[in-house]
């Protein structure tokens, strides 16, 4: 019997795919059995009402899609009113994700939602423009992602998943000092800053200008990432970017990641998380494995044996 | 599976499938989101969404008219019988008839026609009498005029060509229309022209009815909220997703 269930920053799964916020719906319960899913992520939530982006909001590119959305949103009290009873009605557990534009509002919506029966974890998306660094995102240096994740855990027990920016050159930083400050669990990564031209009308193809990169085209640079931060951190790591198969998803475990989220995949092929789970079952048969315990960061680094110079 | 797929003309191509139930149960307006072939020169990476231009429960055939414009469709162009074809659907929100409607009117530009081709049989079914305004660049791009003949409907055909397809001309077709008792509900796709036309003479007329919208799409079943576009309610404005809340929508709704 292959067991592929996982403990994951305070969360025990019966398997370890979910969907990446943003790219999942209750829609999707017409196709997909939900009850085969690891956790549910919700679409990150503010708590004032939002209308997101201009419109065009998506752009196709070689091999994945740019976005900008925004972060539409009814509002928190719309959510826990809606939502909520609706993924009740399932067996995964319910995974938050949230944003504000400043650590106060943060903890204040991680404390409204630790009331609320059938909340089980918080995804804190600290990609979002923080207000008072300027603008930039929480997630882009160490500094102020310990100061936002600080907030939030002394505002909730519940378990915190920490999704981090791919858009910053010290990743590693940023992972230890999503640990430090108490997360339970990193989510890396969400989508990387990108842009595109339509070269016949000279405008850019998102109404938004610039918008975030995501699909099979990231999957090396999150890889990366994922590697970098298992050598960082000792918390679990949530792997995301471009993974459309159990194939990817194994290439994340043996960099570090304990469970994975699929994104865009969804979207081009609906039923992609379950062929993922699937895939993982296969694969652990195959290998002759009883689970995916062993995978997690279980890269070998080929070692560099010199050689000399050219003469 | 794919029984057939050949041009209609010099722009648009005709595509059988065989797809068994539920698709073929697909309602008028309902769509299907296509995962298009790649081919050498193209790789469309989102599915790409169409409209059923006729599903027949009894054969278990889906139909779609499309025009060949990108990625997308110059590789749905390259199919050939045999081949096979992903494709999620029915979706979305089909066209409705008015309790008590006896004679409706259609209109189409373009690709549009394609939509509102079984919304026509739908009415007949209903023994709802049809009249449908045809409009396209010129002659050889009006298309399906023998499935509205087929079941009996009144066509009026205006081009760009023949300069009788202007929103003047139209407007004086739908008064006449109207006034002859003919125009109890109106439906329209392919011009944003005309459907605002069609909102305004329906709003003075009292005349309820709906619009088939178009929107760009990623996911097709209500998850991105790449396809939203404002609607009416009320005094207020607020957006809604193509997908999901559509494609049809009261043309009242219209912003
Ligand atoms: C509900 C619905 C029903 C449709 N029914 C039909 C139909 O029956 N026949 C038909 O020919 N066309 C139909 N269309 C339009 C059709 O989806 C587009 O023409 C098609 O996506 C163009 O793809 P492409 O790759 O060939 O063009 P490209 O220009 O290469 O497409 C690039 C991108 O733009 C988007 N796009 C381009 N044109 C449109 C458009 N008009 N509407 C929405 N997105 C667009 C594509 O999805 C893609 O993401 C429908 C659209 C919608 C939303
Ligand atoms: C349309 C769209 C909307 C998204 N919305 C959110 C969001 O609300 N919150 C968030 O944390 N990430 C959001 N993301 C990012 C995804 O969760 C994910 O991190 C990213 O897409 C990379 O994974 P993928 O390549 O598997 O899609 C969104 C992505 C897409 C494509
Ligand atoms: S296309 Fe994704 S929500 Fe409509």
């Amino acid at each position: 019997m292959i067991d592929l269930s996982v403990d994951v920053g305070g969360l025990r799964l019966s398997n370890p795919v979910m969907p990446a916020s943003g790219t999942f719906a209750d829609g999707l319960a017409n196709t997909i059995d939900f009850n085969r899913l690891g956790a549910f992520v919700t679409k990150t939530i503010t708590h004032e009402k939002r209308t997101g982006n201009p419109v065009p909001r998506v752009a196709e590119v070689h091999s994945g899609m740019l976005n900008a959305i925004g972060i539409p949103s009814k509002g928190s009290d719309y959510f826990i009113r809606e939502s909520i009873p609706f993924y009740r009605k399932f067996s995964p557990p319910l995974v938050v994700s949230i944003s504000a534009p400043s650590n106060d509002g943060f903890a204040r919506l991680a404390a409204e939602l630790s009331q609320v029966e059938g909340v089980a974890a918080i995804e804190a998306n600290i990609s979002c423009p923080n207000i008072e660094e300027d603008g930039k995102a929480f997630a882009m240096h160490a500094r102020s992602t310990a100061a936002v994740v600080k907030a939030l855990r002394a505002s909730t027990s519940l378990p915190l998943w920490v999704k981090l920016t791919p858009n910053t050159g010290e990743i590693a930083n940023v992972a230890r000092a999503a640990q430090e400050e108490g997360a339970d669990a990193i989510v890396a990564a969400n989508t990387i800053l990108g842009m595109a031209i339509d070269i016949d009308t000279r405008r850019p193809k998102l109404g938004n200008v610039m918008g975030g990169m995501s699909g099979p085209a990231i999957k090396p640079i999150v890889v990366r990432m994922v590697y970098q931060c298992h050598r960082a951190v000792s918390i679990p790591i949530i792997g995301c970017g471009g993974i459309a198969t159990a194939e990817d998803a194994i290439e994340y475990m043996l960099a570090g990641a304990k469970a994975v989220q699929v994104g865009t995949a969804t979207f081009i092929h609906p039923t992609a998380m379950i062929d993922v789970i699937d895939g993982l079952v296969q694969y652990c048969r195959r290998k002759d494995l009883p689970g995916l315990q062993g995978l997690v960061g279980a890269v070998e680094d080929t070692g560099f044996v010199p050689f000399e110079a050219m003469a | 599976m794919v029984i057939s797929n050949a041009w209609v003309n010099r722009d648009y191509k005709h595509l059988v499938l065989d797809a068994g139930l539920p698709a073929a149960g697909a309602k008028a307006g309902q769509f299907f989101h296509l995962l298009c072939p790649a081919t050498e020169q193209d790789s469309p990476f989102f599915r790409r969404p169409m409209s059923t231009y006729r599903a027949d429960p009894a054969t278990g055939r889906v139909e779609f008219l499309y025009k060949v414009t990108g990625a997308g469709t110059r590789g749905l162009a390259t199919l050939e019988a045999g081949d096979k074809l992903p494709m999620l659907g029915p979706l979305g929100v089909g066209f409705t008839l008015p309790a008590g409607a006896r004679h409706i009117v259609v209109l189409g530009r373009g690709v549009g026609l394609a939509t509102l081709a079984p919304l026509a049989e739908m009415a007949a079914q209903a023994r709802v009498g049809v009249t449908a305004i045809l409009s396209a660049r010129d002659a050889a791009n009006l298309m399906s005029q023998d499935r509205f003949t087929a079941i009996g409907a009144t066509i009026v055909e205006v081009t760009d060509e023949a300069g009788t397809s202007s929103v003047e001309n139209v407007e004086r077709l739908l008064r006449e229309l109207h006034a002859a008792g003919r125009a109890d509900a109106f439906y329209t796709c392919g011009s944003s022209r005309l459907t605002l036309l069609m909102q305004r003479l329906g709003a003075e007329l009292s005349v309820p009815g709906e619009v088939a919208m178009e929107q760009q799409m990623a996911c097709g079943i209500g998850m991105c909220y790449c396809c939203v576009r404002a609607f009416r309610e009320g005094d207020r404005l607020v957006s809604k997703r193509v997908c999901w809340d559509g494609p049809v929508f009261p043309l009242a709704e219209v912003a």
